[in-house]
């Protein structure tokens, strides 16, 4: 038996509430051990099974803090950039945005790849009051004032390809992804956006990201005869289903028009016959031909060598994300999170950079941004058709930060 | 009347490649009873050498498939029998433990040589029509490979001298030592030919899968199982137990989704290991290989 004493019990809970309130005072009021610089911490998996992803977003991101740098810095300091590798872990993912925050006390974390990386540190971020940046097309729908996400969502990604896809190949469409959050709320959007053109998703099938072998599967959408097909398929195993999708000889019989074909630079590793004729719907491709982004891929090639990597619309983000923010503290004239908040919802904060004009939205805390349709030729890109200045509408309904900024959600679409 | 033909090659297509991975493990496993838990990482090194002999050495898809695969991952095999599984022979869970931490370091090894990113060929020839639709002609061929593969296979080991002695020492090692029969390197060479067959089912699947360094992973657990409830008679074992369950999982796969396919094959797995704790050919094809 527990002998429970009133006495015993006060000066238990005392304690605990003492050192809770002493863990509080810890976290929340920044005081900066060393004033001459800014600090900012990348969370971007650089090994384990995302590091196709992480390895060029964690380079983009040390370019700009680089670039930054050589140009006088931030407000007169220099960034120091922290560069975790949370290993596609989900518990490093954790463990990193709490100790950037309370060790650290870095005033951004520019991270996450997949959803559900972002989904394990935006809730830790946000009580410990530290910015985060995630800079990675998705499905769209987060809504948190201390979370902007320069990253295309459903609505600016997705829309373009599913109009496209149903306008130019037919009615019926087929779509597989692979099995977690983002390609079945992406499936979601597409269905949602098939309504709009009075067409239908026929069939959604989800692989785990481990499955390799597609046969079945190529079977199944052949007798299902669709008028194209949409892929979200994510990762190594996946880039199977384009190999064997050209040696059945379904490459020109069914048209595939993609949302992720290219951002783990498939069509590079893919030989050219196998990956001639794949649309993909990209807010950024390396082709693009700014002058800005002609000077950026010339910069990004020589500072990185041999490393450099295919630049992709993942790729990119970590400058994109990194160049955004620092434009918010430009314009705050301070590093204190806050003031950085402010001035980036302004609605001020524009900017052209490699992928084009950029605008951060007050409402969504998103960005307004260009999109582009591209054909994949002989491992490149034949940019065919661009959208300008999209914005990031779809939970606008359900998601206004002006109105009430202390919203705190993953939003999904409603069918 | 179309699908049904695509069906029926798909399922067949899913046993052959099935059987194919299992191939090396069923000797090495179901005839040597090493554990060997490195088995998928020989499959991924048998793609790697696919790969890295089409690509950078120019050499045809076939040669290197056929040929320079299974030679590769068995001198490979060699030197790792030689160095490291001879000193656990009859002890399991050692062995479990030590090609465990094999997997890891050829995993590790390939990272660093070819860093973590897909690698690949295309699939040799194109495709043929069946009604309305279309399959891969490589696939065919592939399920060709396999029937002769497992041919030749029997056909060495209860029709040869080399097959007799394997057959005995795997058996009864005192008994053949006793004879004159040299069991150390009669271990060697059959741990080598099941790496080499190992090398081969990498080789022919790389085509048709993505190489990685750790794409071993996705067979090594369907592997063991389908060997498992194959039972004792290593070669036929595997053989029924992967037309069984190739044909479930492609089924499966088929209807539903890979996950279910994936699903199914464990479930009728437990169950078929309960009716048949010793393995297909426990009960039934009792004198077989």
């Amino acid at each position: 038996m527990f002998d429970i004493t009133r006495r015993g019990l006060l000066k238990g809970t005392a304690g605990t509430a003492a050192s809770l309130v002493a863990a509080g005072l810890a976290a929340s009021p920044k005081a900066f051990a060393d004033d001459d610089e800014i600090v900012v911490a990348s969370i971007f998996d650089q090994s384990g099974g995302l590091d196709i992803y992480g390895t060029p977003m964690t380079q983009t991101c040390e370019l700009a803090v680089e670039e930054i740098n050589a140009a006088g810095g931030l407000l007169g300091k220099k960034i120091r950039l922290i560069k975790y590798d949370p290993q596609s872990n989900m518990e490093l993912y954790a463990q990193y945005a709490q100790e950037a925050a309370l060790k650290e006390r870095v005033d951004l974390v520019h991270g996450a790849i997949t959803s559900a990386s972002r989904e394990v540190i935006r809730p830790i971020l946000r009580r410990f009051q530290t910015l985060l940046w995630y800079s990675v097309i998705y499905e769209g729908g987060v809504c948190d004032i201390n979370n902007f996400v320069s990253g295309v969502t459903a609505v600016q990604w997705v829309k373009p390809m599913a109009d496209y896809g149903f306008k130019t190949h037919g009615k019926r469409c087929y779509y597989i992804g692979a099995d977690y959050n983002a390609p079945q709320i992406i499936g979601k959007w597409t269905e949602v956006f098939a309504k709009e053109q009075s067409s239908e998703v026929i069939t959604k099938d989800f692989f785990p990201l481990d499955v390799a072998e597609f046969g079945p599967a190529i079977a199944k959408i052949q007798e299902a005869k669709p008028d194209w097909l949409s892929t979200c398929l994510v990762g190594a195993a996946h880039t199977g289903f384009y190999r064997q999708w050209y040696a059945a000889g379904m490459l020109n019989e069914i048209p595939i028009v993609s949302v992720t074909f290219g951002v783990g630079n498939e069509h590079v590793q893919l030989s050219a016959e196998e990956g001639n004729g794949i649309v993909s719907a990209q807010p950024y491709f390396q082709e693009l031909q700014l002058p800005a982004n002609v000077e950026f891929v010339k910069r990004y090639q020589e500072r990185f060598g041999d490393d450099a990597q295919y630049l992709n619309s993942v790729g990119i983000g970590g400058y994109l994300g990194t160049m955004l923010w620092s434009l918010g503290v430009k314009a705050a004239g301070s590093h204190e999170r806050e003031d950085v908040i402010a001035a980036l919802r302004s609605g001020d904060i524009a900017w052209d950079g490699p992928a084009g004009h950029m605008v951060v939205d007050p409402v969504t805390n998103h960005v307004i941004q260009d999109m582009h349709m591209a054909e994949c030729q002989n491992q490149t890109w034949n940019i065919f058709e661009s959208y300008s200045q999209m914005y990031p509408s779809d939970v606008i309904d359900r998601c206004d930060l002006t109105k009430d900024p202390d919203m705190n959600a993953h939003l999904e679409p409603i069918i | 009347m179309d699908t049904a033909a695509l069906l029926i090659i798909e399922v067949l297509n899913g046993i052959a490649s099935l059987a194919l991975a299992c191939a090396g493990l069923a000797i090495i496993f179901g005839m040597m009873r090493v554990i060997n838990f490195a088995h998928g990482e020989f499959m991924m090194l048998g793609a790697y050498t696919t790969v890295v002999c089409t690509k950078t050495l120019g050499i045809n898809i076939w040669v290197s498939m056929l040929i320079i695969s299974p030679i590769v991952v068995g001198i490979i095999g060699v030197i790792v029998e030689r160095t490291f599984i001879r000193f656990f022979y009859g002890r399991m869970i050692d062995t479990l433990i030590a090609t465990w931490g094999l997997s890891l370091l050829l995993i590790g090894i390939v990272t660093a040589i070819f860093g973590n990113i897909i690698e690949g060929v295309s699939a040799p020839m194109g495709s043929f029509e069946v009604g309305v639709y279309n399959v891969a002609q490589y696939r065919m061929v592939l399920i060709g490979i396999v029937i002769l593969l497992f041919i030749g296979v029997f056909l060495v080991l209860t029709r040869t001298k080399l097959g007799l002695i394997a057959r005995g020492t795997m058996q009864n090692p005192a008994q053949a030592s006793v004879l004159g029969i040299s069991t150390q390197r009669v271990y060697m060479v059959t741990f080598a030919v099941g790496a080499g067959l190992t090398g081969l089912a990498g080789g022919l699947l790389a085509p048709i899968s993505q190489v990685i360094p750790t794409a071993g992973a996705a067979y090594v657990a369907q592997t063991f199982i389908t060997v498992i409830t194959g039972g004792t008679g290593a070669v036929t074992g595997t053989l029924v137990a992967s037309g069984v369950f190739g044909t479930v999982r492609q089924l499966l796969s088929y209807e539903f989704t890979p996950v279910l396919g994936g699903v199914g094959l464990l479930i009728v797995a437990v169950v078929m290991l309960r009716l048949l704790p010793q393995g297909i050919t426990g009960k039934i094809f009792r004198r077989s290989l």
